[in-house]
Protein backbone atom coordinates (compact mmCIF):
# COMPACT_ATOMS: atom_id res chain seq x y z
CA UNK A 1 0.00 0.00 0.00
CA UNK A 2 2.75 2.80 -1.22
CA UNK A 3 -0.33 5.17 -1.29
CA UNK A 4 -1.53 5.14 2.16
CA UNK A 5 2.59 4.84 3.63
CA UNK A 6 2.58 7.77 1.48
CA UNK A 7 -0.20 10.13 3.02
CA UNK A 8 1.66 8.59 6.75
CA UNK A 9 4.47 9.38 5.90
CA UNK A 10 4.04 12.79 4.38
CA UNK A 11 2.03 13.72 7.14
CA UNK A 12 4.35 12.78 9.20
CA UNK A 13 7.50 15.05 7.60
CA UNK A 14 4.93 18.55 7.72
CA UNK A 15 4.71 17.49 11.54
CA UNK A 16 8.70 17.36 12.12
CA UNK A 17 8.97 20.75 10.78
CA UNK A 18 5.64 22.06 12.31
CA UNK A 19 3.84 22.82 9.53
CA UNK A 20 0.90 20.49 8.47
CA UNK A 21 -0.34 24.33 7.33
CA UNK A 22 2.75 24.97 5.29
CA UNK A 23 3.10 21.84 3.63
CA UNK A 24 2.06 21.66 -0.76
CA UNK A 25 2.24 19.16 -2.77
CA UNK A 26 2.10 18.21 -6.92
CA UNK A 27 0.31 15.40 -8.25
CA UNK A 28 1.57 15.11 -12.09
CA UNK A 29 -0.05 12.48 -14.31
CA UNK A 30 1.01 10.98 -17.82
CA UNK A 31 -0.11 13.84 -20.40
CA UNK A 32 1.05 16.87 -18.40
CA UNK A 33 -2.01 17.13 -16.38
CA UNK A 34 -1.11 18.34 -12.81
CA UNK A 35 -3.09 19.18 -9.35
CA UNK A 36 -1.57 20.75 -6.80
CA UNK A 37 -3.27 21.06 -3.44
CA UNK A 38 -2.07 21.42 0.33
CA UNK A 39 -1.07 18.36 2.44
CA UNK A 40 -3.72 19.32 5.01
CA UNK A 41 -7.48 18.14 5.18
CA UNK A 42 -10.57 20.29 4.94
CA UNK A 43 -9.87 21.20 8.56
CA UNK A 44 -13.78 21.29 9.44
CA UNK A 45 -13.13 22.20 13.25
CA UNK A 46 -11.43 25.62 11.90
CA UNK A 47 -14.09 26.08 8.83
CA UNK A 48 -15.49 29.51 8.65
CA UNK A 49 -13.47 31.20 11.25
CA UNK A 50 -10.69 32.77 9.08
CA UNK A 51 -8.42 31.53 11.28
CA UNK A 52 -6.53 28.80 8.56
CA UNK A 53 -2.95 29.11 7.35
CA UNK A 54 -3.00 29.67 3.64
CA UNK A 55 0.29 29.25 3.28
CA UNK A 56 0.34 25.34 2.16
CA UNK A 57 -2.49 26.37 -0.31
CA UNK A 58 -0.46 29.35 -1.63
CA UNK A 59 2.94 27.57 -2.24
CA UNK A 60 0.91 25.07 -3.90
CA UNK A 61 -0.07 28.02 -6.65
CA UNK A 62 3.46 28.90 -6.83
CA UNK A 63 4.16 24.91 -7.72
CA UNK A 64 1.32 25.31 -10.88
CA UNK A 65 3.17 28.44 -11.81
CA UNK A 66 6.13 26.29 -11.63
CA UNK A 67 4.50 23.89 -13.56
CA UNK A 68 3.77 26.51 -16.18
CA UNK A 69 7.46 28.06 -16.83
CA UNK A 70 6.09 31.64 -15.22
CA UNK A 71 9.47 30.89 -12.82
CA UNK A 72 10.00 35.04 -12.35
CA UNK A 73 6.09 34.84 -10.80
CA UNK A 74 6.94 31.80 -8.78
CA UNK A 75 10.25 33.65 -6.82
CA UNK A 76 8.03 37.05 -6.03
CA UNK A 77 5.55 35.19 -4.99
CA UNK A 78 7.29 32.80 -3.08
CA UNK A 79 9.79 35.12 -1.59
CA UNK A 80 7.18 37.44 -0.21
CA UNK A 81 5.61 34.74 1.57
CA UNK A 82 8.79 33.54 3.26
CA UNK A 83 9.71 37.15 4.01
CA UNK A 84 6.52 37.48 5.60
CA UNK A 85 6.70 34.48 8.12
CA UNK A 86 10.38 35.34 8.61
CA UNK A 87 9.22 38.56 9.75
CA UNK A 88 7.05 36.73 12.33
CA UNK A 89 4.40 39.74 12.98
CA UNK A 90 1.50 38.25 11.16
CA UNK A 91 1.11 34.83 11.88
CA UNK A 92 -1.72 32.30 11.62
CA UNK A 93 -2.90 30.61 15.01
CA UNK A 94 -1.37 27.03 14.21
CA UNK A 95 2.02 29.14 13.99
CA UNK A 96 1.58 30.40 17.29
CA UNK A 97 0.59 33.83 16.35
CA UNK A 98 -2.70 35.65 16.17
CA UNK A 99 -3.17 36.67 12.35
CA UNK A 100 -6.46 36.05 10.49
CA UNK A 101 -6.04 34.44 7.86
CA UNK A 102 -6.94 38.08 5.86
CA UNK A 103 -4.43 39.55 7.52
CA UNK A 104 -1.77 37.14 6.66
CA UNK A 105 -2.84 37.22 3.45
CA UNK A 106 -2.57 41.26 3.55
CA UNK A 107 0.96 41.37 5.24
CA UNK A 108 2.08 38.98 1.78
CA UNK A 109 0.65 41.22 -0.51
CA UNK A 110 2.03 43.97 1.11
CA UNK A 111 5.78 42.40 0.54
CA UNK A 112 5.22 41.68 -3.11
CA UNK B 1 33.91 22.93 38.91
CA UNK B 2 32.11 20.13 39.16
CA UNK B 3 33.54 16.45 37.36
CA UNK B 4 31.94 13.82 36.38
CA UNK B 5 33.33 11.97 39.48
CA UNK B 6 31.47 13.98 41.77
CA UNK B 7 28.11 14.40 40.02
CA UNK B 8 27.72 10.46 40.63
CA UNK B 9 27.46 10.04 44.33
CA UNK B 10 24.99 13.33 43.68
CA UNK B 11 22.73 11.20 41.09
CA UNK B 12 22.74 8.31 42.83
CA UNK B 13 21.64 9.99 46.21
CA UNK B 14 19.00 11.51 44.26
CA UNK B 15 18.05 8.41 42.89
CA UNK B 16 17.65 6.80 46.38
CA UNK B 17 16.17 9.75 47.73
CA UNK B 18 12.74 9.46 44.63
CA UNK B 19 12.42 5.63 45.90
CA UNK B 20 10.73 5.15 48.80
CA UNK B 21 12.97 4.07 52.01
CA UNK B 22 10.16 1.19 52.54
CA UNK B 23 9.38 -1.23 49.94
CA UNK B 24 5.74 -1.88 49.31
CA UNK B 25 4.72 -5.16 50.79
CA UNK B 26 3.90 -7.57 48.46
CA UNK B 27 1.97 -10.96 50.40
CA UNK B 28 2.74 -14.20 48.31
CA UNK B 29 1.41 -17.41 48.79
CA UNK B 30 3.86 -19.99 50.31
CA UNK B 31 5.83 -21.77 47.26
CA UNK B 32 5.29 -18.49 44.99
CA UNK B 33 9.14 -18.10 45.13
CA UNK B 34 9.99 -21.65 43.43
CA UNK B 35 12.04 -21.00 40.22
CA UNK B 36 9.23 -20.57 37.35
CA UNK B 37 10.19 -21.89 33.93
CA UNK B 38 10.36 -19.71 31.02
CA UNK B 39 10.90 -20.54 27.31
CA UNK B 40 13.75 -18.78 25.77
CA UNK B 41 14.69 -18.02 22.37
CA UNK B 42 17.81 -16.36 21.64
CA UNK B 43 16.79 -16.03 17.66
CA UNK B 44 18.83 -14.14 14.78
CA UNK B 45 21.30 -11.26 14.49
CA UNK B 46 21.62 -9.35 17.83
CA UNK B 47 18.88 -11.97 19.66
CA UNK B 48 21.60 -14.33 20.89
CA UNK B 49 23.51 -10.89 22.32
CA UNK B 50 20.22 -9.55 23.83
CA UNK B 51 18.48 -12.70 25.23
CA UNK B 52 22.00 -13.49 26.87
CA UNK B 53 21.82 -10.32 28.80
CA UNK B 54 18.70 -11.00 30.47
CA UNK B 55 20.04 -14.45 31.09
CA UNK B 56 23.46 -12.98 32.86
CA UNK B 57 21.12 -10.47 34.91
CA UNK B 58 18.63 -12.59 35.74
CA UNK B 59 21.37 -15.19 37.23
CA UNK B 60 22.97 -11.79 38.94
CA UNK B 61 19.37 -11.48 40.64
CA UNK B 62 19.02 -14.50 41.70
CA UNK B 63 15.68 -14.45 40.11
CA UNK B 64 13.12 -17.04 40.59
CA UNK B 65 13.06 -17.88 37.04
CA UNK B 66 14.89 -20.70 34.97
CA UNK B 67 15.18 -21.06 30.96
CA UNK B 68 14.26 -23.28 28.96
CA UNK B 69 16.14 -22.61 25.85
CA UNK B 70 15.67 -23.38 22.23
CA UNK B 71 17.21 -22.77 18.74
CA UNK B 72 14.92 -21.32 16.51
CA UNK B 73 15.85 -19.23 12.89
CA UNK B 74 13.63 -17.22 10.59
CA UNK B 75 15.26 -19.24 7.92
CA UNK B 76 13.32 -22.54 9.35
CA UNK B 77 10.56 -23.87 7.01
CA UNK B 78 8.26 -24.80 10.21
CA UNK B 79 8.46 -23.32 13.84
CA UNK B 80 9.35 -25.98 15.56
CA UNK B 81 6.58 -27.96 17.30
CA UNK B 82 8.52 -28.72 21.11
CA UNK B 83 9.30 -24.79 21.14
CA UNK B 84 5.51 -24.31 20.52
CA UNK B 85 4.50 -26.86 23.24
CA UNK B 86 7.21 -25.98 25.89
CA UNK B 87 6.11 -22.07 25.23
CA UNK B 88 2.25 -24.05 25.64
CA UNK B 89 3.56 -25.64 29.14
CA UNK B 90 5.20 -22.88 30.53
CA UNK B 91 3.19 -20.15 29.46
CA UNK B 92 5.62 -17.31 29.25
CA UNK B 93 8.12 -17.14 26.50
CA UNK B 94 10.82 -14.18 25.95
CA UNK B 95 12.58 -13.75 22.33
CA UNK B 96 14.60 -12.84 20.27
CA UNK B 97 13.97 -11.78 16.61
CA UNK B 98 13.55 -13.86 13.88
CA UNK B 99 14.65 -12.76 10.94
CA UNK B 100 12.09 -12.81 8.06
CA UNK B 101 13.48 -12.25 3.76
CA UNK B 102 12.03 -9.51 2.28
CA UNK B 103 9.49 -10.50 -0.67
CA UNK B 104 9.81 -14.37 -1.81
CA UNK B 105 7.03 -15.64 -0.27
CA UNK B 106 8.35 -16.77 3.01
CA UNK B 107 6.03 -15.70 5.89
CA UNK B 108 7.38 -14.93 8.89
CA UNK B 109 7.91 -16.73 12.07
CA UNK B 110 7.42 -14.14 14.39
CA UNK B 111 3.90 -12.99 12.98
CA UNK B 112 3.54 -16.88 12.96
CA UNK B 113 4.07 -17.57 16.45
CA UNK B 114 1.62 -14.48 17.34
CA UNK B 115 -0.85 -16.03 15.49
CA UNK B 116 -0.28 -20.07 16.14
CA UNK B 117 -0.50 -18.71 20.19
CA UNK B 118 -3.37 -15.93 19.38
CA UNK B 119 -1.29 -13.47 20.53
CA UNK B 120 -3.47 -11.10 19.94
CA UNK B 121 -2.16 -7.99 21.88
CA UNK B 122 0.81 -6.37 21.42
CA UNK B 123 1.77 -4.15 24.00
CA UNK B 124 5.01 -1.20 23.42
CA UNK B 125 5.23 1.26 26.36
CA UNK B 126 7.19 4.48 24.70
CA UNK B 127 8.17 6.68 27.61
CA UNK B 128 11.00 9.53 28.39
CA UNK B 129 13.88 7.53 29.83
CA UNK B 130 15.54 10.36 32.88
CA UNK B 131 18.96 11.00 31.51
CA UNK B 132 18.14 10.11 27.66
CA UNK B 133 16.68 13.60 26.37
CA UNK B 134 14.87 13.68 23.40
CA UNK B 135 12.87 16.56 21.57
CA UNK B 136 9.91 15.86 23.54
CA UNK B 137 9.41 15.87 27.22
CA UNK B 138 6.56 14.23 29.79
CA UNK B 139 6.02 11.29 27.12
CA UNK B 140 4.26 8.33 28.25
CA UNK B 141 2.39 6.60 25.45
CA UNK B 142 1.52 2.57 25.61
CA UNK B 143 0.35 0.93 22.25
CA UNK B 144 -1.71 -1.44 22.09
CA UNK B 145 -1.94 -3.12 18.65
CA UNK B 146 -4.11 -5.77 17.01
CA UNK B 147 -1.89 -8.35 16.26
CA UNK B 148 -3.44 -11.64 14.44
CA UNK B 149 -5.65 -9.45 11.52
CA UNK B 150 -5.38 -6.74 9.64
CA UNK B 151 -3.00 -6.23 6.63
CA UNK B 152 -0.93 -9.02 7.95
CA UNK B 153 -3.16 -11.73 7.28
CA UNK B 154 -0.84 -12.76 4.70
CA UNK B 155 -3.66 -12.75 2.23
CA UNK B 156 -2.50 -12.12 -1.55
CA UNK B 157 -3.36 -13.14 -4.72
CA UNK B 158 -1.76 -12.56 -8.08
CA UNK B 159 -5.31 -11.51 -9.64
CA UNK B 160 -3.33 -11.84 -13.19
CA UNK B 161 0.32 -11.11 -14.14
CA UNK B 162 1.25 -7.69 -12.40
CA UNK B 163 -1.90 -7.29 -10.55
CA UNK B 164 -1.86 -8.34 -6.79
CA UNK B 165 -4.08 -7.68 -4.51
CA UNK B 166 -3.85 -8.10 -1.16
CA UNK B 167 -6.80 -8.53 1.68
CA UNK B 168 -6.95 -6.82 4.66
CA UNK B 169 -9.22 -8.76 7.12
CA UNK B 170 -11.01 -7.12 9.71
CA UNK B 171 -13.63 -8.65 12.27
CA UNK B 172 -15.51 -7.50 14.83
CA UNK B 173 -14.71 -10.53 17.55
CA UNK B 174 -10.66 -9.16 16.66
CA UNK B 175 -11.75 -5.63 17.20
CA UNK B 176 -13.83 -6.04 20.07
CA UNK B 177 -10.87 -8.30 22.27
CA UNK B 178 -8.38 -5.71 21.10
CA UNK B 179 -10.26 -2.85 22.30
CA UNK B 180 -11.45 -4.31 25.94
CA UNK B 181 -7.26 -5.15 26.10
CA UNK B 182 -7.07 -1.89 25.82
CA UNK B 183 -9.33 0.02 28.03
CA UNK B 184 -8.93 -3.09 30.68
CA UNK B 185 -5.34 -1.99 30.45
CA UNK B 186 -5.93 1.62 31.02
CA UNK B 187 -8.16 0.72 33.86
CA UNK B 188 -5.79 -1.60 35.92
CA UNK B 189 -2.58 0.92 35.02
CA UNK B 190 -4.79 3.90 36.17
CA UNK B 191 -4.06 5.64 32.79
CA UNK B 192 -6.65 8.51 31.80
CA UNK B 193 -7.05 8.35 27.90
CA UNK B 194 -7.59 5.55 25.65
CA UNK B 195 -7.24 7.08 21.45
CA UNK B 196 -7.98 4.89 18.54
CA UNK B 197 -6.09 5.11 15.22
CA UNK B 198 -7.49 4.55 12.36
CA UNK B 199 -8.36 5.60 8.66
CA UNK B 200 -12.13 5.19 8.67
CA UNK B 201 -12.52 7.83 6.26
CA UNK B 202 -10.97 5.58 3.44
CA UNK B 203 -11.20 2.27 4.67
CA UNK B 204 -14.71 2.87 5.84
CA UNK B 205 -16.16 -0.80 6.20
CA UNK B 206 -12.89 -2.42 7.48
CA UNK B 207 -11.58 0.64 9.90
CA UNK B 208 -15.40 1.74 10.32
CA UNK B 209 -16.49 -1.79 12.07
CA UNK B 210 -12.84 -1.19 14.05
CA UNK B 211 -14.12 2.40 15.38
CA UNK B 212 -17.52 0.73 16.00
CA UNK B 213 -16.25 -1.87 18.24
CA UNK B 214 -13.72 0.71 20.22
CA UNK B 215 -17.13 2.38 20.45
CA UNK B 216 -18.88 0.07 22.59
CA UNK B 217 -16.62 -0.79 24.67
CA UNK B 218 -15.63 2.36 25.12
CA UNK B 219 -19.07 3.00 27.20
CA UNK B 220 -18.35 0.41 29.48
CA UNK B 221 -15.37 2.58 30.77
CA UNK B 222 -16.98 5.27 31.25
CA UNK B 223 -14.31 7.14 33.61
CA UNK B 224 -11.91 6.84 30.55
CA UNK B 225 -11.87 9.17 28.26
CA UNK B 226 -11.86 8.23 24.12
CA UNK B 227 -11.14 9.81 21.42
CA UNK B 228 -10.00 8.94 17.60
CA UNK B 229 -7.40 10.26 15.31
CA UNK B 230 -7.08 9.50 11.67
CA UNK B 231 -3.69 7.51 11.29
CA UNK B 232 -1.80 10.13 9.11
CA UNK B 233 -2.60 12.68 11.64
CA UNK B 234 -2.26 10.45 14.31
CA UNK B 235 1.71 10.25 13.04
CA UNK B 236 2.00 13.70 12.28
CA UNK B 237 0.58 14.46 16.01
CA UNK B 238 2.64 11.99 17.46
CA UNK B 239 6.25 14.24 16.04
CA UNK B 240 4.74 17.36 17.39
CA UNK B 241 3.27 17.35 20.19
CA UNK B 242 3.16 13.10 21.63
CA UNK B 243 2.32 14.22 25.18
CA UNK B 244 -1.10 14.64 24.31
CA UNK B 245 -1.57 10.68 24.33
CA UNK B 246 -2.15 8.23 26.81
CA UNK B 247 -3.11 4.73 25.62
CA UNK B 248 -3.51 3.93 21.79
CA UNK B 249 -5.50 1.04 20.73
CA UNK B 250 -4.61 0.28 16.77
CA UNK B 251 -5.32 -2.17 14.17
CA UNK B 252 -2.22 -4.03 13.14
CA UNK B 253 -0.42 -2.01 10.44
CA UNK B 254 -0.86 1.28 12.11
CA UNK B 255 0.22 -0.53 15.66
CA UNK B 256 3.37 -1.34 13.69
CA UNK B 257 3.84 2.46 12.55
CA UNK B 258 2.74 3.88 15.58
CA UNK B 259 4.70 2.22 17.65
CA UNK B 260 7.93 3.06 15.94
CA UNK B 261 7.61 6.54 15.35
CA UNK B 262 6.73 6.34 19.39
CA UNK B 263 9.50 4.77 19.97
CA UNK B 264 11.70 7.05 17.74
CA UNK B 265 10.26 9.89 19.80
CA UNK B 266 11.34 8.57 23.26
CA UNK B 267 14.64 7.41 22.39
CA UNK B 268 14.65 4.40 19.98
CA UNK B 269 13.47 1.04 19.26
CA UNK B 270 16.94 0.07 21.14
CA UNK B 271 15.37 1.13 24.73
CA UNK B 272 11.39 0.39 24.78
CA UNK B 273 10.14 -2.46 26.31
CA UNK B 274 7.11 -4.99 25.15
CA UNK B 275 5.45 -8.01 24.73
CA UNK B 276 2.69 -10.10 22.95
CA UNK B 277 -0.50 -11.72 25.00
CA UNK B 278 -3.29 -13.52 24.46
CA UNK B 279 -5.74 -15.65 26.85
CA UNK B 280 -3.19 -18.36 27.45
CA UNK B 281 0.28 -17.28 26.81
CA UNK B 282 2.69 -14.22 26.54
CA UNK B 283 5.59 -13.79 24.31
CA UNK B 284 8.13 -11.09 25.67
CA UNK B 285 10.28 -9.06 23.26
CA UNK B 286 12.06 -5.79 22.88
CA UNK B 287 8.82 -3.98 22.77
CA UNK B 288 9.20 -1.94 18.99
CA UNK B 289 10.58 -3.10 15.50
CA UNK B 290 11.37 -6.90 17.36
CA UNK B 291 11.75 -8.25 14.20
CA UNK B 292 14.43 -6.16 13.55
CA UNK B 293 17.56 -8.64 14.39
CA UNK B 294 20.16 -5.80 13.56
CA UNK B 295 22.71 -4.72 11.23
CA UNK B 296 25.71 -6.92 10.80
CA UNK B 297 28.15 -4.54 11.85
CA UNK B 298 26.11 -4.69 15.57
CA UNK B 299 26.16 -8.12 15.84
CA UNK B 300 29.62 -8.48 14.79
CA UNK B 301 30.92 -6.08 16.90
CA UNK B 302 28.56 -6.75 19.75
CA UNK B 303 27.20 -3.57 20.65
CA UNK B 304 23.55 -4.19 20.42
CA UNK B 305 21.84 -2.47 23.20
CA UNK B 306 19.70 -4.64 25.64
CA UNK B 307 18.22 -2.28 27.10
CA UNK B 308 14.67 -2.82 25.54
CA UNK B 309 14.45 -6.51 26.58
CA UNK B 310 16.00 -6.18 29.92
CA UNK B 311 13.14 -3.82 30.53
CA UNK B 312 10.64 -6.41 28.83
CA UNK B 313 12.12 -8.81 30.86
CA UNK B 314 10.92 -6.79 34.10
CA UNK B 315 7.60 -6.58 32.32
CA UNK B 316 7.50 -10.45 32.51
CA UNK B 317 8.71 -10.50 35.83
CA UNK B 318 5.75 -8.42 36.87
CA UNK B 319 3.61 -10.66 34.55
CA UNK B 320 4.91 -13.56 36.83
CA UNK B 321 3.96 -12.03 40.00
CA UNK B 322 7.72 -11.39 41.05
CA UNK B 323 7.49 -7.28 41.47
CA UNK B 324 10.29 -6.47 44.07
CA UNK B 325 12.68 -8.40 41.25
CA UNK B 326 11.30 -6.71 38.32
CA UNK B 327 11.55 -3.16 40.11
CA UNK B 328 15.21 -4.36 41.06
CA UNK B 329 15.69 -4.49 37.18
CA UNK B 330 14.17 -1.30 36.40
CA UNK B 331 15.72 1.06 38.61
CA UNK B 332 19.02 -0.52 38.07
CA UNK B 333 18.84 -0.07 34.24
CA UNK B 334 17.09 3.30 34.60
CA UNK B 335 20.49 4.24 37.20
CA UNK B 336 22.79 3.21 34.20
CA UNK B 337 20.33 5.52 31.57
CA UNK B 338 20.79 7.97 33.74
CA UNK B 339 24.70 7.96 34.71
CA UNK B 340 24.88 7.73 30.94
CA UNK B 341 28.32 6.54 31.01
CA UNK B 342 27.35 3.13 29.62
CA UNK B 343 25.63 3.90 26.55
CA UNK B 344 25.39 1.70 23.13
CA UNK B 345 26.07 3.36 20.02
CA UNK B 346 22.31 4.00 19.43
CA UNK B 347 21.71 5.96 22.44
CA UNK B 348 24.82 8.14 21.53
CA UNK B 349 27.49 5.91 23.34
CA UNK B 350 29.78 3.52 22.06
CA UNK B 351 30.03 0.87 24.91
CA UNK B 352 29.39 -2.77 23.97
CA UNK B 353 26.76 -5.00 25.06
CA UNK B 354 28.73 -6.81 27.40
CA UNK B 355 29.53 -3.29 29.28
CA UNK B 356 26.10 -2.08 29.66
CA UNK B 357 25.15 -5.46 31.13
CA UNK B 358 27.88 -5.03 33.64
CA UNK B 359 26.74 -1.51 34.35
CA UNK B 360 23.25 -3.17 35.60
CA UNK B 361 24.07 -6.08 37.52
CA UNK B 362 26.60 -3.41 39.17
CA UNK B 363 23.85 -1.09 39.74
CA UNK B 364 21.30 -3.83 40.91
CA UNK B 365 20.30 -3.60 44.79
Amino acid sequence: MPNLYCNIISDLCAGLVRGLGLTASCKIGEGGIALAEAVHGSAPDIAGKNSANPTALLLSGVSILCHLNLHDKVDQIQNAILDTIAEGKYRTADLGGKAKTTEFTNAIIDHL
Amino acid sequence: MTTARSIIPLLNRLISRSQPSRSVTYMHRPGDGSPRPVTLIPGDGVGPLVTDAVEQVMEAMHAPVYFEKFEVHGTMKKFPEEVLDSIRKNKVCIKGGLATPMGGGVNSLNVYLRKELDLYASLVNCFNMRGLPTRHENVDIVVIRENTEGEYAGLEHEVVPGVVESLKVITKFCSERIASYAFEYAYLNNRKKVTAVHKANIMKLADGLFLEACREVAQKYPAIQYNEIIVDNCCMQLVSKPEQFDVMVTPNLYGNLVANTAAGICGGTGVMPGGNVGAEHAVFEQGASAGNVGKDSIVAQKTANPVALLLSSAMMLRHLQFPAFADRLETAVQKVILQAKVRTKDLGGSSTTQEVVDAVIDALD
